[in-house]
C-alpha cells in the first residue's frame, strides 16, 4: 500500500499543528463557533448528538495492521472502546472531546492517517472496490489511480471551496461492488479494442434528497488523460453550480438540469483546454505510485481444497469467502453484522484481532467495504480454518454476507444530529426477525439499506429493500422502498406508499420477502423477482 | 416549559441550563420562560456552552421531559447502547425516550 514520503508527512503534521492552534484559539475565545466550525469540519470533526464525532479517512478502504491497531488504541484511549465503519469506507468515533482532537490527529499522523476532507465542501475520501488487487474479475488494481487522484486533489485550491461535497469512486471490474453510479464522478477501468487501459467515466450520480444515477459521459478516456478529464468535470460544475441554494449545489443537479448531452459537451470543451496545460500524471509518477500496490509475493503450488469437515466452518466459507485471482488464495469477508448488534461497529479488541490476522495471514492488508464490513483480501485457502477460528473467538464469524441480515444502516437518530429517526433499532429488529440461518440462505442475496434521514448515508435508494426514517409530527416513521441496486445493474428504489412505525416496517419487510418467496422462479434473487413481476404485486402484498 | 440545552465546548457533552449553571442531567433543567435567548447569548459569549438552543419540555414528576425524541435521546444517550447512557444500571431508562 502507499507510504507517505517526506512531503506527505510534513503536510499532515503541519495540518495537525494548525488545528491544534485553531482549537486553542477557540477554547480561549479568540474565535466564535461560526468562525471555528468550518475549520473543524475541514478536519473531519463534527458536533453530533452526544459529543464531537471524528471521521477518519481510510483512502480507498485500505488499511494495514499498524493503522488498525492505532485505530484501536485511539478508540480505547480517547473514545469509548469502539469505532464505527461507514458507507464511505471511513471510520467514525462518536465520543470525542474537542480538547483532545488535536492529539488524536497527531496519533493518526504517526501511522500515515488523517481526517482531512472527510467533511466540508471538498473531494471526499475516494472509494474503490474493496477487493482491489485480489478480485478474480478485475482488469488491474484501481488503487494507484485512486491514490494519484487523492494526491492531486488534496489541498488543490480549485477544489478547496467547491459548491458542495464531491465523491469519486474507482473500480476495474465488470462487477460493481462499490456503488459506482451513485457517485458524483465514477471511473471504471476498461480496455479498448487496442488493449489500452482507460476509463469509462460516469458523472452526476448521488443519493440524498434528490437521487440520480450517474450518466456515462465517456466510453473511453485514455488513462494518461484522466486528470484532465476530471478537472474538466469539476471546472464545469464549479462555474455553473447553484451556489445560491443548498439543496441544488451538488453536481448531480447541474448535470440533470443541463441534460446529459449539454453537460458532456461542456466537459469535452473544458477537457480540450486542460489537455493543453500539461497537468496530467506523468507515466513515471503513475509507475512510482503503482509500485506501492504491487501484488504481494503469492506462493505457488498451494492446494485449492478446503477441508469442510466442520459444518459451521463450511457455512462460513460458502457465504463469506470469495474467489481470488491467485491460485490457492481466497478473499475472506468479515461480517460486522452480528444478529442484534450494531452494523459497522467494532470494538478495539476486535480491531486488534483483525489486525493480527491481517499481519499473519493476509500480507498485512485489511479492507473496509461500503457495506460496513471488513475484508482480509489475500488468505491462503489452507489458512482459512485458522482465520475462521480466530474470528469466531472474537465474535466476528457471522456468515451473512449480502443476506437479509447484512443490513446497511446509518448511525441514525441514536447518534446523528441530522437524523429524523433511528436506523439501528430497525436493522436489529429485521435481523432478529430473519435470524434463522436456513431462512436467510433460502432467501439468498437480499440487500436491505436503512437511512435515518433524506441525506441517505444508509444508501436506502440503492437497497433491494430500502427504508427511510422520517419525522412525522415528532414521532419516527419509516417509508419502505423497493427495487434499488448499487451494483452493476444500478437502479433507484421506489417508495411503496404510506409509512410505518418501527414494528410496522419490520412486518412490511417480511410481507415483501414472503411475496418474493411465493412468486420467485428457481434461481431468482429478490431483486430479479421484483423486476420480473413488477412493483404492484409487491405493493399489494405489503398493503393488502 | 422551555429549557435550554447545548454542548460543552471542550468535551462536547450534552448540557442543560439549571438556572445557575449547566448540568449533564436533564432532570436539573430549569424553566427559562422568555429569558432563553438572553441566557444563551451570555453563556455562549462566555464559552460555557456551544450550539445552545431552546426547546419545549413537559414537566413530569421525574423532571423535565424534552418534547422531541431527538432531545430525549440527547438527554439519555444512544438507545442502542444503554451501557453508554447516563443511566446504564436502569434497564427501563430507554422507555423514557420512546
Amino acid at each position: 500500500m502507499y507510504q507517505y514520503d517526506k512531503y506527505d508527512q510534513a503536510m499532515v503534521d503541519a495540518r495537525v499543528e494548525d488545528f491544534r492552534d485553531q482549537v486553542r484559539r477557540r477554547i480561549a475565545g479568540d474565535m466564535n463557533d461560526d468562525q471555528f466550525k468550518p475549520l473543524r469540519l475541514k478536519n473531519g470533526l463534527y458536533l453530533q448528538l452526544h459529543a464531537y464525532m471524528l471521521r477518519v479517512a481510510i483512502p480507498y478502504g485500505t488499511l494495514d495492521s499498524r493503522q488498525l491497531r492505532k485505530l484501536a488504541e485511539i478508540a480505547r484511549k480517547y473514545d469509548r472502546g469502539y469505532g464505527h465503519f461507514t458507507t464511505r469506507q471511513n471510520l467514525q468515533y462518536h465520543w470525542i472531546k474537542l480538547e483532545e482532537a488535536p492529539d488524536i490527529l497527531a496519533e493518526l499522523a504517526t501511522v500515515e492517517m488523517h481526517a482531512i476532507q472527510t467533511s466540508g465542501e471538498s473531494i471526499r475520501n475516494i472509494s474503490a472496490d474493496q477487493y482491489a488487487g485480489a478480485a478474480a474479475d478485475e482488469i488491474c488494481d484501481p488503487r494507484p489511480w485512486a491514490e494519484l487522484l487523492r494526491q492531486a486533489t488534496s489541498f488543490h485550491p480549485e477544489f478547496s471551496y467547491l459548491p458542495r461535497k464531491f465523491k469519486i469512486c474507482v473500480i476495474s471490474s465488470p462487477a460493481d461492488r462499490a456503488a459506482l453510479r451513485w457517485h458524483d464522478c465514477a471511473l471504471r477501468i476498461v480496455r479498448n479494442e487496442a488493449g489500452e487501459e482507460g476509463f469509462e467515466v460516469y458523472a452526476g450520480g448521488g443519493m440524498g434528497r434528490t437521487p440520480f444515477i450517474a450518466y456515462k459521459i465517456r466510453d473511453f478516456c485514455p488513462a494518461a488523460q484522466i486528470f484532465s478529464y476530471i478537472q474538466a468535470i469539476l471546472r464545469v460544475w464549479n462555474l455553473h453550480a447553484r451556489r445560491d441554494n443548498i439543496h441544488k449545489q451538488r453536481m448531480k443537479i447541474l448535470v440533470h438540469d443541463l441534460g446529459e448531452e449539454e453537460f458532456r459537451r461542456q466537459v469535452e470543451e473544458a477537457f480540450e483546454h486542460f489537455l493543453t496545460l500539461g497537468t496530467d500524471f506523468p507515466q513515471a509518477e503513475y509507475d512510482r505510485i503503482a509500485a506501492y500496490f504491487a501484488p504481494p509475493p503469492f506462493e505457488t503450488g498451494l492446494p485449492e481444497e478446503i477441508d469442510r469437515t466442520d459444518p459451521d466452518f463450511a457455512l462460513w466459507v460458502d457465504q463469506q469467502v470469495i474467489a481470488h485471482k491467485a491460485p490457492g488464495y481466497a478473499i475472506a469477508n468479515i461480517s460486522l453484522k452480528p444478529i442484534g448488534g450494531i452494523g459497522g461497529d467494532v470494538t478495539a479488541e476486535q480491531m486488534e484481532v483483525v489486525a493480527d490476522l491481517a499481519k499473519r495471514y493476509s500480507f498485512d492488508d485489511v479492507r473496509v467495504t461500503h457495506a460496513q464490513n471488513l475484508v482480509l483480501p489475500h488468505v491462503r485457502k489452507i489458512d482459512l480454518y485458522a482465520v475462521w477460528e480466530a474470528l469466531r473467538e472474537a465474535k466476528l464469524a457471522d456468515a451473512n454476507l449480502d443476506l437479509v441480515t447484512d443490513v446497511i444502516a446509518c448511525p441514525g437518530l441514536d447518534y446523528c444530529t441530522l437524523a429524523n429517526a433511528r436506523s439501528i433499532p430497525v436493522a436489529q429488529k429485521i435481523q432478529q426477525r430473519f435470524a434463522d440461518m436456513d431462512r436467510q440462505r433460502d432467501l439468498g442475496e437480499l440487500k436491505i439499506k436503512i437511512s435515518g434521514c433524506i441525506n441517505a448515508c444508509g444508501h436506502h435508494h440503492a437497497g433491494h429493500i430500502g427504508i427511510l426514517g422520517v419525522d412525522r409530527k415528532g414521532t419516527e416513521n419509516y417509508q419502505l422502498l423497493l427495487g434499488g441496486s448499487g451494483a452493476e445493474d444500478t437502479t433507484q428504489a421506489k417508495i411503496t406508499g404510506p409509512g410505518f412505525d418501527e414494528d410496522g416496517v419490520v412486518d412490511a419487510v417480511e410481507r415483501a420477502v414472503e411475496c418474493y418467496r411465493t412468486l420467485r422462479d428457481p434461481g431468482e434473487r429478490f431483486l430479479d423477482t421484483y423486476r420480473r413481476v413488477g412493483f404492484d404485486a409487491f405493493k399489494e402484498a405489503i398493503y393488502g | 416549559m422551555r429549557i435550554l440545552t447545548g454542548n460543552d465546548l471542550k468535551t462536547g457533552a450534552v448540557i442543560w441550563w439549571t438556572g445557575r449553571g449547566w448540568s449533564i442531567h436533564v432532570e436539573d433543567a430549569a424553566d427559562v420562560g422568555e429569558h432563553g435567548e438572553a441566557i444563551l447569548a451570555a453563556e455562549d459569549g462566555a464559552r460555557r456552552v456551544n450550539g445552545g438552543y431552546i426547546i419545549n419540555a413537559d414537566e413530569t414528576p421525574k423532571g423535565p421531559r424534552p418534547a422531541h425524541i431527538k432531545d430525549r435521546i440527547r438527554a439519555l444517550g444512544p438507545t442502542v447502547r444503554p451501557d453508554l447512557s447516563l443511566k446504564p444500571a436502569d434497564p427501563a431508562a430507554g422507555e423514557w425516550v420512546i
